[in-house]
């Protein structure tokens, strides 16, 4: 029982990571009908900008604070100039540009950083708690992930900006009568989804190692778990990331080797879209012709 | 009284489809104009070409700026509050959020005028909270009106307000129109297939038959016009 729990809970921190690449993934997507398939990339990017600034001597939070300021402009100017001039192109267009980026920072993250791992630390101690139950760094990792997901509650709760950006994704034409610069918020959404991710890859580095196939797996995870929570529903990809972490660690403790892990991922994804293709908390979209 | 909104020869396109080919009408400050035809006339694609939604060629004067080549946004933004055919409310959204959204373009904060909408609208008040999307066809007209008075505009643009809604509804709606337009002193612009009650509350009327204008006058006269009536008014 004991076991059980503990691997409940390293479940939750890692679903947590995994939650929050998720609701990048969900956001792009119900603003632009588009799945990212470099948000991991870009977010290990980002993690490598941390690195470098943490190495240059800036304390943790300072260089953490810095990373997600630079990944929201990174991630504006991207949908300006990479995303924008495919907004009107067929679906699989815009999928090859995003899986072109993903190649991009790929190789460039190779080419400034080289291939070899490097270790990245963590701003909370590795102590064990409650009778080793849950670490502290899981803890953290747990609470950093509930504290972005609250200011982002917030935000697009009570800020005229949230509220503009969430008419803008669910219908562009009445927001531009309203006044909204639709193009602006897609913008702000693809720095925000930018932002995410970064706190996602400066989370799972000290866990992982850094390098630039970090994310390979994280994304895979981060996409089931958008997937089962319904694609279109971000509270459903944070549950649904959350599910995914849980489940991956329990069947990698006791059914399977924990080499095989990132099959679960694989396997949920098939079941969901099988048994259930809008996900826990999806709603169908209907087109109207 | 200069007009506040004039068009001068215009056209508007779809694609390489000429769908307006050069019309001239004017909304006079604090008036209220009609637009009658049939469907397919062009009546929503002139809404849409002031509005920028729609590429077009001539001249667009609002309140004495022109407004060709600014986007949508930005022609909101000046004071023209359009309410599209198919009302365009934001059914995912909570009626209030749908107003504080109509209020968008103005600085402050919004609850004079959220109380203003809901005197008008009382049940628009009793169903705050409610997603916009689990109101009745009148009820979501009602929001969109309102949605588009949050703005304090100049100019409204209404496409159709009647469609699909019960007569009785239809006569609640526009006795509220006529009503906002003499206390909040906004200009109106209306497309409507129901033309007795359009030319009721109007104070000019253009007809427009496949993207030309070929009748226009006050209300009143063109009420009285034989063909019109044959055509639009049925007797």
């Amino acid at each position: 029982m004991h076991l059980f729990l503990q691997q409940v809970f390293s479940g939750l921190a890692s679903g947590a990571i995994y939650a929050s690449l998720a609701l990048a993934l969900v956001m792009i997507y119900r603003a632009t009908d588009l799945v990212n398939f470099a948000q991991g990339e870009m977010a290990m990017f980002s993690t490598y900008i941390a690195w470098m600034l943490i190495n240059a001597g800036v304390p943790f939070w300072a260089a953490f604070a810095l990373t997600l300021a630079v990944s929201f402009i990174g991630g504006m100017v991207i949908e300006r100039i990479v995303i924008r001039p495919v907004e009107n192109a067929p679906v699989l267009a815009a999928v090859v540009v995003t899986l072109g980026l993903l190649l991009i920072f790929n190789a460039l993250a190779g080419w400034l950083f080289t291939y070899t791992l490097q270790e990245f630390p963590s701003p909370f101690p590795d102590r064990p708690l409650f009778g080793a139950l849950i670490t502290t760094r899981d803890l953290g990792v747990i609470a950093v992930t509930l504290a972005m997901l609250a200011l982002l509650f917030v935000f697009f709760r009570f800020t005229a900006t949230g509220l503009a950006m969430r008419a803008a994704a669910q219908n562009p034409a009445s927001a531009r009568l309203c006044g909204i610069r639709v193009g602006r918020m897609l913008a702000i959404g693809w720095g925000l989804a930018a932002a995410i991710g970064a706190t996602a890859g400066i989370m799972v580095a000290p866990i992982l190692f850094l390098d630039p196939n970090m994310m390979g797996g994280v994304l895979l995870y981060a996409f089931t778990g958008a997937l089962l929570g319904g694609i279109t529903s971000p509270v459903g990809a944070v549950i649904g990331g959350l599910i995914v972490g849980v489940t991956e660690n329990l069947v990698g403790t006791y059914l399977i080797a924990s080499q095989l892990k990132l099959t679960v991922a694989l396997i949920l994804i098939i079941v969901v879209l099988v048994f259930r293709p809008n996900g826990l908390f999806g709603t169908a979209i209907v087109r109207r012709v | 009284m200069a007009p506040i909104l004039q068009l001068h020869g215009v056209k508007a396109f779809y694609g390489a489809l000429e769908a307006l080919h050069g019309i001239d009408i004017a909304v006079e400050d604090g008036g209220m104009t009609v637009l009658l035809g049939a469907n397919g006339a062009g009546k929503t694609t002139t809404l849409r070409a002031v509005c920028g939604m729609v590429r077009s060629e001539g001249d667009i004067i609002f309140a004495g700026a022109p407004l060709q080549r600014r986007s949508t946004e930005a022609i909101a933004a000046m004071g023209v509050a359009h309410v599209p055919e198919g009302r365009g409310t934001f059914i995912g959204l909570t009626v209030e959020e749908n107003l504080r959204l109509g209020a968008y373009t103005r600085a402050g904060k919004p609850h004079d005028a959220m109380a203003r909408m809901y005197g008008y609208f009382p049940i628009l008040a009793d169903r705050r909270r409610q997603q916009a999307g689990a109101l009745s066809g009148g009820e979501q007209q009602m929001l969109a009106i309102a949605r588009a008075l949050m703005m304090a505009p100049r100019l409204l643009v209404l496409d159709e307000p009647s469609f699909g809604l019960a007569p009785r509804v239809v006569e609640a709606i526009f006795a509220i129109i006529d009503r906002i337009r003499r206390e909040q002193r906004v200009s109106v612009l209306l497309v409507e297939q129901n033309a007795s009650v359009a030319l009721a509350l109007a104070d000019h009327a253009y007809l427009i038959e496949t993207g030309y204008v070929v009748a226009s006058g006050s209300a009143k006269v063109l009420a009285d016009d034989p063909q019109i009536r044959r055509s639009y008014l049925g007797y």
